[in-house]
């Protein structure tokens, strides 16, 4: 395993320039089949509306998942990350057209802790709305 | 409708094994938009160090997702499952997971809490390979909207 990121290089406050990521319908179908998540608020409009919602709405492991991939192409190895936690604060509206939604994802580097792992913390946002919370990830580096 | 809060500390024994393929992590990856090579071709992960196609992290979802599935099923715990969304997740993780690994998960509801009108339960998933090794544990929390309206 090679994190391509080196520890002695990396400083408390480093930010960790934002990633747009798309987001539409297809990509709900998809993630619905991969994830075997078929909740029909990620796909039926019908459904999301009768119980409530805007519209159809992003499995909220979808956006983790983006953020994810934002902290694996930093770090250059998805085995570097030990521990990823997330809160789902608020929902990403995903509607049916050709554009669906951008959830954009940045991160700064929080803490340096011992055996050569940091924690970056994760801002992830979609319109106006912050769409994780409390989102780190805790990374072995080289 | 609240939770009935009996149900913490349950904990529910593994199913039959879950074989990680290269398939199901290649389908994965392509779901969440991730063209890595690591997570599609063998060669590719093991000249990055690693024994076989690598898991991404948020991947132990696929087989966690329905552990505890009985006991939300369960009329007696009285969860809607209708107005459920997520509401937090996280992966700790001993090793990484691998293509080839064959993995057993016990789900354990650790809390059931209300917040605002929302019920919140959170299930453990400790998960192994079938020979014992640790290799990552997952907190999923669930939100039932108005469950405590």
């Amino acid at each position: 395993m090679t994190a391509t990121v080196q520890y002695d290089e990396v400083e408390v406050g480093q930010e960790i320039p934002a990633v747009d990521y798309g987001v539409r319908r297809l990509n709900l179908v998809m993630y619905a089949g991969a994830s075997g998540d078929f909740n029909q608020i990620h796909w039926n409009e019908r459904f999301a509306k009768m119980v409530g919602l805007p519209d159809v709405i992003a499995h909220g492991m979808y956006t983790m998942a983006q953020a994810g991939r934002f902290v694996t192409d930093w770090v250059g190895d998805p085995g570097a990350v030990v521990d990823y936690g997330v809160r789902f604060s608020s929902m990403v509206v995903v509607p049916d057209d050709d554009q669906g939604a951008t959830i954009t994802v940045s991160g700064v580097v929080e803490e340096k802790l011992p055996d050569k792992r940091v924690v970056v913390g994760l801002t992830a946002r979609s319109g106006d709305a912050r769409v994780l919370s409390k989102a780190r990830a805790v990374v072995q580096l080289a | 409708m609240a939770l009935n809060r009996d149900f913490v500390g349950r904990s529910y024994p593994a199913g039959p094994p879950y074989e990680v393929s290269r398939v199901k992590i290649r389908e994965f990856a392509a779901a969440i938009g991730d063209n890595n090579p690591v997570y599609r071709d063998r060669e590719a992960a093991r000249a990055a160090g690693h024994p076989d196609v690598i898991a991404p992290p948020t991947f132990p979802i696929v087989f966690s997702l329905q552990s505890g599935g009985e006991a939300l099923a369960d009329p007696d715990l009285g969860l809607n499952f209708a107005m459920v969304v997520h509401g937090e997740q996280r992966f700790e993780y001993v090793r990484p997971v691998y293509a080839g690994d064959r993995l057993v998960v016990t789900a354990t509801i650790t809390d059931i809490r209300s917040a605002g009108r929302n019920e919140l339960l959170t299930v453990r998933n400790d998960v192994t390979t079938v020979e014992g090794e640790p290799v990552c544990t997952t907190y999923n929390t669930i939100v039932e909207r108005g469950g405590a309206a």
